[in-house]
């Protein structure tokens, strides 16, 4: 294996919980049940699953979800905005954390 | 290097689900006028465009009339190519007008926009069921699958259509959209698809429209090469073949659909017109046939023929 990431594992998905198969059932029951149309629909839950594989940066679910929105119907301007809520919200976690940094700055400073 | 593709043969796929594909009562005469259109959009199944010389005549036209006439066939629906720029159009549809209660014209949009006024005062007067292409609510999506500028156009273009009563509620003048993916993707369900169209585009250019129709891309012509060039092919043709449904043979098109080509040879369907398979798999012309096959008849099958197939399929 030359990479850790290979594009033909994302069809293996099913067998990765092959040695715990009634744990990995419900798994995949439950997650059927996620994306189904609920009162969000389809198309906007697969943009959440994309901004959300960004965030945690999966390769898998950037492949999958990508696919996945266009065929829900969203357009690609849709994708970059949803992409964009995952970068500010990481951006902004980390922003946030300033305030850490400053009440411990205030605490030790003159 | 062309890529490696298997998939299972169509015709295989239908037998192991104990199916067949044949005629149901021929209900729709599909008219296709000809190869010349003034775009050449990168997922024309009939690689459509400006220059070609394919265009149905006169001759061919009066023929499709007397069948269309012997027949008498629930609706007839023109296609093309840009069927707006084949000279004698207006002629065909006003002599096609009294043989079915039904008449259609496939339009691009951009072609319709070149006639002007007059031409389209014409379609209104004929009751004529206007079908047009309109891929994406996006303007990128739109311009990338059918040309750079015709999103605008096609914007400007529903837009007087909706002002000669077309697509607006009580006129009885229908105006349809289709949307086939920009891409080597499935489409969306129709019916949020309706929803989404329905609602941006009243929302944000303030046009209305009748219906929506979603269809799967057909491996064929222009969209099979790019698959090919872009390594899409075994993907795109696994994709459709995974999403086979049984549940949408028996609603196929093909079953209620007579398609007949510029040059009057019959086919299923505008897929085997742009493949070359002709209905009873030799050439037959419009003239030579009394009414369309009966029912039982066996449907022609090929491997495009999964594009209908995939997920609630092209009916």
């Amino acid at each position: 294996m030359d990479t850790y990431y290979d594009p033909e594992d994302l069809a293996k998905f099913p067998e990765a919980g092959k040695d715990a198969p009634e744990i990995t059932q419900k798994f995949f029951e439950y997650y059927q049940a996620v994306f189904a149309e609920g009162e969000l629909s389809e198309r906007e839950k697969a943009l959440i699953a994309l901004a959300v594989a960004h965030a945690v940066q999966c390769p898998y679910c950037i492949d999958a979800y990508t696919r996945a929105s266009l065929e829900k119907g969203a357009t690609p301007g849709e994708m970059a905005e949803a992409v964009h809520v995952a970068v500010a919200i990481r951006g902004g976690a980390s922003l946030v954390h300033g305030v850490q940094m400053q009440n411990v700055v205030e605490k030790i400073s003159l | 290097m062309s890529e490696a593709v298997t998939v299972e043969p169509f015709a295989s796929v239908l037998r192991r689900h104990g199916l067949e594909l044949t005629r149901g009562e021929t209900t729709t005469l599909q008219v296709n006028v000809g190869r010349l259109c003034n775009q050449a959009c990168r997922h024309c199944h009939l690689e459509a465009g400006p220059g070609r010389p394919e265009v149905m005549g006169p001759e061919t036209m009066d023929r499709v009339v007397r069948f269309a006439a012997r027949a008498g066939f629930s609706a007839v629906d023109v296609t093309g190519g840009a069927p707006e720029l084949v000279p004698g159009i207006l002629d065909l549809l006003a002599a096609l007008r009294p043989h079915t209660p039904r008449l259609i014209l496939r339009s691009n949009l951009t072609a319709l926009r070149e006639r002007g006024p007059e031409f389209w005062g014409r379609l209104r007067d004929l009751g004529v069921v206007i079908v047009t292409s309109f891929p994406s609510v996006s303007r990128a999506q739109t311009d990338a699958q059918r040309g750079a500028g015709v999103w605008e156009q096609s914007l400007d273009m529903l837009r007087r259509l909706n002002e000669l009563g077309y697509g607006v509620e009580g006129t009885g003048l229908e105006l349809d959209l289709v949307s086939n993916p920009a891409g080597a993707f499935l489409p969306p369900d129709q019916c949020r698809a309706e929803e989404r169209f329905r609602r941006d585009l009243a929302r944000r250019w303030g046009i209305a429209f009748s219906h929506l129709y979603t269809f799967a891309n057909v491996p064929l012509g222009r969209y099979r090469c790019w698959l090919e060039e872009s390594g899409n092919l075994a993907g795109y043709l696994e994709k459709l073949a995974q999403a086979f449904n049984p549940a949408t043979v028996g609603g196929l098109m093909c079953r209620t659909q007579l398609s007949v080509a510029w040059d009057g040879v019959l086919y299923d369907c505008d897929f085997h017109l742009a493949a070359g398979l002709p209905l009873g798999g030799r050439p037959r012309h419009v003239s030579e046939c009394e009414g369309p096959p009966p029912a039982g008849t066996p449907v022609a099958v090929a491997d495009h023929c999964y594009a209908c197939t995939a997920g609630s399929g092209f009916t």
